[in-house]
């Protein structure tokens, strides 16, 4: 049965899928439509992993089958026991996930390959990317979960004044980092390195920020990780990654700006707070 | 440069617009399952550990960190589903009033 491992199916299989994305986000866009939308979304998704296990040349059965039982396990109870009261900080937590998921790949293919060697130049820039921009989704994400759940005092945390330039010294060293990674044949620490980085900033520009504006930064890091996941298709080659990750980093960006927009808030006053800008003040202006 | 990297950077900027454009014009009370049900759909991440892990890496560690993001996406994805179905349940019934026993629970 060697056609059923034929990339151009899994290919097609894929087009499926992200046609299925595609029409169940349309079909959310309006209340009566948009509960049937969610599923076929989730039918779109169940489709590009089964045509994903389908790939020639997969093995590690017994290591995905106990990924997937675990994540389940753990996510069907998460989901049906969650207060509707909690939703925004578990959306928050699920999303953290997605992006904790992709710096945790970026990592260990970094491990596995010997820091990227003999890898293009265009994989390594994005598979960088996916997991300097996952781990600060990660981190952000925790805070703003943890922030909602009031496992953190809601009321802005700064730095205070070394805010800025502290902020400023991660971003230019994870940057260094994944240039030195580029380069190739970087040792293990470089990697971690970037991580770390990337795990401080998305720390410290989220811990500033209070409570009433959470959902709007909430939504910003989903935009994020939905980037990251974007860049890790194109490093992998993968077209269900691309298009699935990229709708969700544009529809995420545009769906930031309208419920800023909503609640009377501007995206850069929130943001701004969050690198040293001045203290926001939530509904001040609203 | 790599053909197949020039495609999908083409697949990559449409697939922007294509978002721009689904989600340019919505309620407001919908903002909050779009953005469950949008972070569902990221976790489509969980196909990259599959296929990472899938196709063979050596060492106990790395297996270790690529199980643990087999199973972040499989709760990404699990889970921002079945969340996003509870959020939109509420606009089903809200005529009939039957959302105040979900909103309690």
């Amino acid at each position: 049965m060697s056609w059923l491992h034929d990339m151009a199916l899994i290919n097609s299989l894929y087009i499926v899928a992200f046609a299925l994305f595609i029409y169940g986000l349309m079909q959310m866009r309006g209340p009566r439509t948009a509960v049937a939308g969610n599923w076929v979304a989730a039918a779109g998704m169940g489709l590009a992993v089964a045509a994903t296990l389908l790939i020639e040349g997969m093995g590690n059965w017994l290591l995905i089958g106990l990924g997937i039982a675990i994540g389940t396990v753990i996510s069907i109870p998460a989901a049906y026991r969650v207060k509707m009261t909690a939703m925004p900080q578990m959306v928050a937590l699920f999303n953290g996930l997605g992006g904790g998921a992709i710096a945790l790949i970026s990592w260990a293919q970094f491990r596995d390959t010997a820091g990227y060697a003999h890898e293009p130049v265009h994989a390594v820039i994005a598979s960088l990317f996916a997991a300097l921009v996952g781990s600060i989704s990660f981190w952000g994400s925790l805070v703003a979960y943890a922030k909602l759940q009031e496992l953190l005092p809601g009321r802005p945390m700064t730095l205070g004044r070394a805010q800025q330039p502290v902020n400023l010294a991660m971003i230019v060293a994870a940057v260094a980092a994944a240039i030195v990674i580029t380069t190739g044949g970087a040792s293990g620490w470089w990697m971690i390195a970037l991580l770390a980085a990337a795990a401080v900033v998305g720390l410290i520009v989220v811990l500033p920020i209070g409570g009433a504006d959470m959902p709007v930064v909430i939504s910003l890091l989903n935009a994020l990780t939905g980037l990251s996941a974007a860049a890790k298709g194109i490093a992998l080659d993968n077209t269900a990654l691309i298009v699935a990750g990229m709708i969700v980093g544009a529809s995420g960006s545009i769906l930031t700006s309208l419920m800023a927009q909503a609640m009377n808030r501007s995206i850069p006053a929130i943001i701004a707070g969050g690198f040293g800008g001045g203290t926001t003040t939530p509904s001040s202006s609203g | 440069m790599d053909p197949g990297l020039v495609q999908n950077l083409a697949v990559l900027v449409l697939a922007g617009f294509l978002g721009f454009v689904v989600i340019s014009k919505v309620p407001n009370t919908l903002h909050t399952p779009l953005m469950s049900g949008t972070n569902a759909i990221h976790g489509v991440v969980v196909l990259a550990a599959l296929v990472v892990l899938g196709l063979g890496v050596e060492g106990v560690f790395n297996k270790v960190l690529l199980v643990v993001a087999i199973i972040f996406g499989t709760i990404n994805v699990v889970g921002g589903f079945l969340v996003t179905d509870r959020m939109l349940a509420m606009f089903k019934h809200k005529p009939a009033g039957g959302a105040d026993k979900e909103a309690d629970r």
